[in-house]
């Protein structure tokens, strides 16, 4: 294993210590337990949007913490959902009395702890609402698995409802318009070469110099199939394909489009993905409205890229466009 | 021979001996059908358990469950911690105010556990987890009560089942947590939770036997 770190145990803590150092004009963070939270919070009356997942992703979610997007991110170990005493002090630092929204990406262990620390903040008084997001078209039967995995819808889901609370809006209005955004987002994601778990220190999985993980989740988790390894283009075809029978996406539809990288892949290569993305949306007579590429969900060192869509109507756009001021997304503001 | 407050903190204080000798083991399965996080959060788990245990030294073996179980549900993260956090809080349950526990009483508290970890998990026999270890050896334990037989011998049997199950889950198809996204290709990996849960009761019959 060779990695810029001083001890594998501490890879979280001196992370944090750094985003705390660099962003300190707009965040605050807090060692124990693990939480980043906006430098104003709790803003009265708005309702905080509140995320939280395994470390390893980054900047997802701590580098969208900010006016316009989330009010707290709970970071757990690497790959290790974070913990309900964490997500319940986060909760309570942001609760500005308008109640906290809960974005929950779909892994047994994220929804376990959630769960858990929404009963427990209940239980405080604080209102509550959790969303899953699930949005990886990658994992087909969901009735025999875990189901769908949250991934790339994620990021745009945090934008947008975070610009919606921004607005003043209501729980419940807040909380349906990011279950409106889950159910018309799909995501489908590619690995190149296996992450390395800092305190396992090996690889999570082995690919061989030719070959590709299609379908593969966020943790090194395996996906549809492995493959000889093909061009850029054919890649995209077989992520954008499923993406596009899935929900299904038809000719007309507007959408968001974002490539990511999975942490390893540089955007050099990123573009040539988006560019074939947009040859290929084109043809099927889909209106690319706004973009997105850069890494933004990441696993660790993994090379590889995932392509998300979202069906964007009026008000989604017009909430994606809306300003917002975090260390990772920033316009407008 | 009956299991005492002192017997109760033993088994956590074992327990977390075990899962630190048995992280790497446990991170090695974790990592071919799962995150590779299932050892670390164990050995990290029991460790914060026992050490709150030596801090607050509870009056009842009933407490001590509980104080594992606050300490996993709010402190290990991952599916392990809610799990093995309600698995030790449903312990304490039908066992609240008994000094000593007698074979019948722990396995009703073994009861408690294995169905508090179904509820929360949703998990069914033959899913490739934690259950598949946790159900053979609740039956065990039941079966040997039933005849009659000692702690010591009741324990042993319901380890032997518990590591059996763990061992059954190989050939499995995971349906449950994040193996369950490998498929097929699941199959020929033996469960790191199943491994865990063996340990745990191994580890019971060893503080206790």
């Amino acid at each position: 294993m060779k990695k810029l770190i001083n001890d594998p145990e501490r890879v979280v803590q001196e992370a944090l210590e750094g985003i705390a150092a660099a962003h300190a004009d707009r965040l605050r963070v807090q060692v124990d337990p693990h939480m980043i939270v906006r430098a104003d919070a709790p803003v009265q009356g708005k309702v905080a949007v509140l995320s939280g997942g395994g470390s390893g992703h980054e900047p997802m979610h701590g580098g969208f913490v900010g006016p316009g997007m989330l009010d707290a991110a709970c970071p757990g170990a690497v790959f290790t959902s974070p913990t309900p005493d964490q997500m319940l002090e986060a909760t309570k630092a942001v609760d500005g009395g308008a109640g906290v929204l809960h974005i929950v990406k779909n892994y047994t262990g994220d929804v376990l702890n959630f769960e858990t620390a929404e009963d427990l903040a209940k239980g405080e008084g604080i209102e509550v609402e959790s969303v899953l997001i699930d949005d990886d078209v990658a994992v087909e039967d969901s009735t025999y698995t875990a189901g769908r995995r949250g991934v790339g819808g994620t990021v745009l889901a945090e934008k947008i409802v975070g610009a919606a609370a921004e607005e003043g809006r209501p729980l419940a209005e807040v909380a349906e318009l990011c279950r409106k955004v889950n159910a018309e987002v799909r995501s489908m994601g590619m690995a190149l070469t296996s992450c390395v778990v800092p305190h396992a220190g090996s690889p999570t999985f082995d690919l061989g110099e030719r070959e590709m993980e299609i379908g593969i989740g966020i943790h090194g988790e395996p996906g549809r199939k492995r493959s000889e390894l093909r061009p850029a283009d054919e890649i995209v075809a077989m992520l954008v394909e499923p993406i596009l029978r899935d929900l299904p996406f038809e000719s007309g539809d507007r959408v968001i489009a974002f490539v990511n990288g999975m942490g390893g892949t540089p955007l050099i290569e990123l573009y040539i993905v988006y560019r074939r993305l947009v040859q290929l949306l084109d043809a099927a007579g889909i209106q690319v409205a706004r973009n997105l590429v850069g890494p933004f969900i990441t696993s660790l060192e993994m090379a590889g890229c995932s392509i998300t869509l979202l069906r964007a109507d009026d008000e989604i756009i017009r909430l994606w466009d809306a300003p917002v001021n975090t260390p990772a997304l920033r316009w407008g503001a | 021979m009956a299991v005492a407050t002192g017997d109760a903190v033993r088994w956590v204080e074992l327990s977390a001996e075990v899962m630190v000798a048995e992280r790497e083991h446990l991170t090695k399965l974790d990592s071919a059908i799962g995150d590779a996080d299932h050892g670390a959060n164990m050995s990290r788990g029991f460790q914060a358990a026992a050490e709150k245990l030596s801090t607050a030294p509870p009056a009842e073996p009933a407490a001590v469950f509980k104080s594992v179980g606050m300490t996993l549900l709010s402190k290990v993260g991952g599916a392990g911690g809610p799990l093995y956090g309600s698995f030790f809080m449903k312990l304490a349950e039908p066992v609240g105010g008994i000094e000593e526990l007698g074979p019948e009483q722990w396995a009703a508290a073994l009861r408690a556990g294995v169905d508090g970890v179904r509820a929360r998990g949703k998990a069914d026999p033959g899913d490739k987890t934690m259950v598949d270890a946790l159900l053979p050896a609740l039956e065990a334990l039941e079966a040997a009560v039933a005849e009659g037989a000692s702690l010591r011998d009741a324990l042993e049997r319901s380890a032997a089942a518990a590591e059996q199950g763990a061992r059954a889950t190989v050939p499995l198809v995971a349906r449950k947590g994040r193996a369950s996204y490998l498929g097929e290709r699941s199959a020929g990996h033996q469960d790191p939770g199943a491994t865990s849960s063996h340990l745990l009761l191994k580890a019971a019959a060893e503080a206790w036997g």
